[in-house]
């Protein structure tokens, strides 16, 4: 990457007035660095903000009220562009999209466009619908990438809402059952942990590690890989650092961790994120921050293919979360 | 309310090396050695920091290494665990020394 000032024709979001942080890219142009698409290799699919739990980390405020969800012709035209482009991963994600009554046929219809599909659950909402989802999900070699905060009961329940550890722990085992986490299977069970408070995540070889000890002594739980990301200052995790104010500290931990070496690899310059209403971002916090890709909104169906390589990507203050440490790649 | 103990005061910590360089780079290259990954984990050796701040009463290190615990994965309860472990210690160094008291006690009496 070179040293380029940005576009006078900004494409991000003015910074956030709440709180006195350098803004993004003006620390990235400090490291003669830009932030420009990659080859973009992943699409990642919203399909809604419908949830059936109140997580207190959600950058997208999800929950059981929300009426944004992916209608059928909007999954239509997600597969058709999908068939038209050459993705090498889908990736589904809400909300939770095991809600939405559009996943299986998305599913069927979307993996021949891929070689791999990957749908990320909360768990707790995949319970009452194991036997039918999980044959299609087993049939198409889904990689499932559950959220799985902490080993411990009361860490995760406080995120995640009382009884979801328990629930999530069930669901695992029945998944383990078929042989998803095995690694003779070929069932990829991935898990996601975001630290339970205004903290950054732990090192993810050593977490890894230790997840792996505990739920297997313990619960009787096998997975494959645990990925650490911190969490995102928008939706009800903002509200919450507000709250308790802890926003500043935080913003601030973000920015004093800023490793520009992770900017190379983060995951907005491989993917593109489509959101329930077909609009596009060029990640899953953007369309939460509401900065479409380009500038401009744009819908699936007015895409030819992939996005450009060498296109700016819109940014705002949430981008220090992938920057910090080692990144969210 | 004015204190000794500034929170503020705590990333000022390195300032300490301004009038004797020398000494605090030895600390501080020592102190990170300590801490990095060893024979213990980096969890552990923060757990065991933190009992310790608990045991020295240093709000400086108390506000750090519950900070560093939970960065590096650890919960409230291996944490609360921790500082039960050295209050049995500090405890029972007072406790024992109560055999002391009974020797001179018995030494003395008929």
């Amino acid at each position: 990457m070179t040293a380029t000032k940005l576009s006078s024709e900004s494409i991000d979001e003015k910074e956030d007035a709440a709180v006195d942080v350098m803004p993004f890219k003006a620390t990235l142009a400090q490291h003669n660095l830009k932030l420009v698409r990659d080859t973009t290799h992943t699409l990642q699919i919203n399909l809604g903000f419908l949830c059936n739990q109140v997580c207190r980390h959600c950058h997208l405020n999800a929950g059981p009220g929300r009426q944004e969800n992916m209608d059928a012709k909007t999954v239509d035209a997600v597969i058709s562009y999908a068939a038209r482009s050459n993705f090498e991963t889908i990736d589904i994600t809400g909300g939770a999209p095991e809600l939405n009554s559009h996943l299986p046929r998305l599913i069927e219809d979307i993996s021949p466009h891929a070689a791999r599909i990957m749908l990320r659950s909360n768990l707790s909402a995949m319970k009452d619908k194991l036997t039918d989802l999980v044959d299609l999900l087993q049939h198409h070699r889904v990689t499932i990438v559950a959220s799985f905060p902490s080993v411990n009961i009361s860490q995760t329940d406080s995120q995640r809402g009382e009884g979801i550890f328990q629930e999530s722990v069930a669901v695992l085992k029945y998944l383990n059952g078929i042989g998803y986490g095995s690694d003779k299977s070929g069932l990829v069970l991935n898990l996601v942990s975001n630290p339970t408070g205004a903290y950054l995540p732990p090192a993810q070889e050593q977490a890894e590690k230790r997840f792996h000890q505990i739920l297997e002594n313990r619960w009787g739980v096998v997975f494959n890989n645990l990925y650490n990301f911190a969490n995102v200052p928008l939706g009800r995790f903002r509200d919450w650092l507000i709250n308790s104010n802890n926003f500043e500290n935080y913003l601030s931990k973000l920015l004093s961790s800023f490793n520009a070496c992770a900017v190379e690899g983060l995951m907005c310059r491989s993917l593109v994120s489509v959101a329930w209403d077909g609009s596009l971002y060029d990640c899953d916090f953007n369309l939460a921050r509401g900065l479409p890709m380009g500038g401009r909104k744009i819908h699936v169906s007015e895409m030819d293919g992939t996005p450009k390589q060498g296109s700016l990507i819109a940014t705002a203050d949430h981008c220090y979360t992938c920057t910090a440490g080692p990144g969210f790649t | 309310m004015e204190t000794y103990y500034k929170p503020e005061d705590l990333p000022k910590f390195e300032e300490i090396g301004k009038e004797a360089p020398e000494l605090a780079k030895k600390f501080f290259e020592y102190y990170a050695a300590v801490f990095a990954e060893g024979e213990l984990t980096e969890r552990e050796k923060a757990l065991i920091a933190l009992a310790v701040a608990h045991t020295v009463q240093c709000p400086y290190c108390i506000d750090a290494y519950t900070q560093a615990c939970l960065e590096k994965g650890s919960n409230l309860a291996e944490m609360t665990e921790a500082v039960h472990v050295v209050t049995a210690i500090r405890g029972g160094a007072s406790l024992v020394h109560g055999i002391q008291m009974r020797n001179i006690a018995q030494k003395l009496s008929m």
